[in-house]
């Protein structure tokens, strides 16, 4: 198996006197889809934040794509963050400009291409995601929360990245547009041959297209697969997969690998 | 081939042959966005000749991304419009279905910029535009002041509903916060005004008369002028900026939803506050700006106190200083009016924030000028 996209290890997260990560070991394989789960509090989005380098480590390591981000500096950098695309809560764009002029930004940014080129690209990358070619004019303002996530998923994507990064990409979406969007995650995943880490709170997600799981759990991380983590003697854990959100879901999912095995 | 490219091994190719009586594209190497150019380049290179049927062959293709493959696409569609038969050998599954992902020429093409009207057409429409828009502000304005007298009238008859508490506490904030720096600006300027003064009224032997000239413009305009204008850039910007932000977190929708009304517990205490503070720190500015001067025309003219405040007894009365500090409350209310219904009207983003947040500061300090002078013409009328 080749090298962990992500590799974490010992890594410690202080808040003033409160510990939040305490020795998190994480790794992350090309090509899967990870997602983290955990409880509110339990330091999902620092973890993220940290591994993106918008946070410093208070210890251990973090290698991206074979890189320890704390060491290089802002030019070393570049290069390594251009593989990687974040799709914010929100989407994040950038509330001033037009769709389309948040997508072409990574392009101005990282690459030399001639206009036309990024403009047929930003095309591509719209159909990529499911947008009507209409909301590359529009502003974050005037569209749908969904569609401002697919939009954000879009100038993600716009350089090609190895790694993608979702924070809760179906919070706030319908259970029909949430399930959308997890189709074209996996959908684009395979496309692109991503690794994605996301994390999330949608037990359907995680039944639909995650690889492997990852749990925060007292300050460490637990890593398996669905039937590994669903059989995880951890009280939380239980009653994440057993409360009557999880079962349904779980059900479903049955169902649909019952259908497959047929 | 292009000589340096093509010999790096991660470069990205492609080439035609024939084999046999077949033309054969073959592509091979990194088919990705960092190799954009050098494969733009290279397509442009391939002869065929204008065959009728060719084929792509992927066979060395190394790695392709959506940049690669979308260069490929397009490159594919040129060759069919030509009239050439094209047909791929050798993808693999993922990337066929990359490739078919390209096939984006049924979307209705749309332009991606903001459609423009040109030059005279946005010229027209935003002239348009910014007409309509001051009438509707004109409108919404008198309305929120409608809106506000009615609240204050409410809490005349029912004074138990003024929020006792936020009022004094923005009565601190506007007011006694600003004492350092209302203080330091009234007395530079009481000094600047007193040398200025003393520098032309020498010329005439009539240095003493600048006690005068500072004991009325100081009581009558400059005190409460530029407290209020203070006021408008450190308070206004402040309320507007504070109620803009709880818009956009959707406070005051909630506030609305849980029965409590943002005019009674937002704009009321403001207003309240800023008629309270705003003649106190006048009589500060006031006293703070005489201080400055005198200062100034005791060590410049050789003057004792006593003098000075002899001079000063003679220059102005009582009703000069009432003249300089019954505008303070109607300033007041103006800046409070603005900076209110400025905050209020935010919506959606942080960049509305910064928007209205401006615009409360230049129109109230533009008000409060205009009021100026509405009560300078006032009082000659009255012969104050």
């Amino acid at each position: 198996m080749s090298a962990p996209v992500i590799r974490v290890r010992g890594l410690v997260t202080r808040f003033g006197s409160q510990t939040v990560h305490d020795g998190l070991e994480l790794d992350v394989r090309r090509g899967e889809i990870l997602a983290i789960v955990g409880g509110s509090g339990t330091g999902k989005s620092v973890l993220l934040r940290t591994i993106l380098g918008l946070k410093h480590p208070d210890g251990g390591t973090i290698e991206v794509l074979g890189r320890n981000l704390a060491d290089l500096d802002d030019e070393a950098r570049r290069p390594v963050l251009r593989r990687m695309g974040v799709l914010f809560q929100d989407g994040a764009l950038f509330s001033a400009r037009t769709v389309a002029q948040n997508i072409r930004l990574p392009f101005t940014e990282h690459t030399d291409l001639d206009h036309r080129l990024v403009t047929q690209l930003i095309r591509v990358k719209l159909a990529m995601v499911g947008l009507p070619q209409e909301a590359g004019s529009k502003i974050p303002a005037e569209l749908s929360g969904g569609m401002r996530k697919r939009a954000g998923l879009a100038r993600a994507i716009a350089l090609d990245p190895d790694v993608l990064f979702l924070d809760e990409p179906t919070a706030g979406l319908d259970p029909i547009g949430a399930a959308k969007f997890d189709e074209l995650i996996r959908d684009l995943q395979r496309a692109l041959s991503l690794s994605v880490v996301m994390i999330t709170h949608d037990v359907d997600t995680l039944c639909a297209i995650a690889d492997r799981i990852a749990v925060l759990l007292d300050k460490k991380m637990v890593v398996g697969t669905l039937d590994e983590i669903r059989a995880y003697p951890h009280p939380w854990v239980q009653e994440y997969f057993s409360g009557p959100r999880g079962r349904a879901a779980q059900a479903g999912h049955d169902a649909a690998k019952g259908r497959k095995d047929d | 081939m292009d000589g340096e490219g093509s010999e790096r091994a991660d470069a990205g190719w492609a080439r035609a042959r024939f084999d046999g009586a077949a033309m054969v594209v073959a592509l091979g190497g990194r088919w990705t966005l960092a190799n954009a150019r050098n494969l733009e380049s290279s397509l442009a290179r391939v002869e065929t000749k204008g065959a009728k049927a060719m084929t792509v062959d992927m066979e060395k293709v190394a790695a392709i991304d959506s940049a690669g493959a979308w260069l490929l696409h397009r490159q594919i569609l040129r060759w069919q419009e030509t009239g050439s038969e094209i047909a791929l050998a050798n993808a693999s599954h993922a990337q066929g279905s990359l490739l078919a992902r390209m096939a984006i020429e049924s979307e209705p093409r749309r332009p991606l910029a903001r459609p423009t009207l040109g030059a005279i057409g946005e010229l027209a429409t935003r002239t348009g535009e910014a007409t309509v828009d001051l009438a509707e502000e004109a409108h919404a304005l008198v309305s929120f002041v409608g809106a506000v007298a009615a609240t204050w009238l409410r809490a005349w008859r029912r004074p138990a509903r003024v929020r006792l508490v936020s009022t004094v506490h923005h009565v601190e904030r506007i007011g006694i916060d600003a004492l350092p720096i209302m203080g330091l600006l009234a007395f530079l300027i009481g000094v600047v005004l007193a040398f200025q003064g003393a520098d032309q009224l020498r010329q005439y032997g009539a240095e003493v008369f600048t006690i005068n000239l500072l004991g009325v413009s100081v009581l009558r305009e400059i005190g409460v002028l530029i407290t209020a204008i203070m006021v408008a850039g450190r308070t206004g910007s402040a309320f507007a900026a504070e109620i803009g932000t709880m818009k956009v977190n959707q406070e005051v929708d909630a506030m609305r939803t849980l029965g409590l009304d943002p005019m009674e517990t937002l704009v009321l205490p403001r207003l309240i506050a800023l008629a309270v503070a705003l003649p106190m720190l006048v009589f500060f500015a006031d006293a703070m700006a005489l201080a400055g001067g005198a200062v100034m025309v005791i060590a410049g003219l050789d003057l004792s106190l006593a003098q000075f405040l002899e001079q000063l007894a003679g220059a102005v009365t009582l009703s000069t200083y009432l003249v300089g500090l019954v505008k303070a409350p109607v300033f007041a209310i103006l800046i409070g009016i603005v900076a209110c219904y400025e905050g209020l009207k935010v919506s959606g983003s942080a960049e509305s924030v910064g928007i209205h947040t401006t615009r409360s500061v230049v129109k109230s300090i533009f008000l409060v000028i205009v009021a100026d002078a509405g009560f300078s013409i006032l009082f000659s009328r009255l012969g104050i």
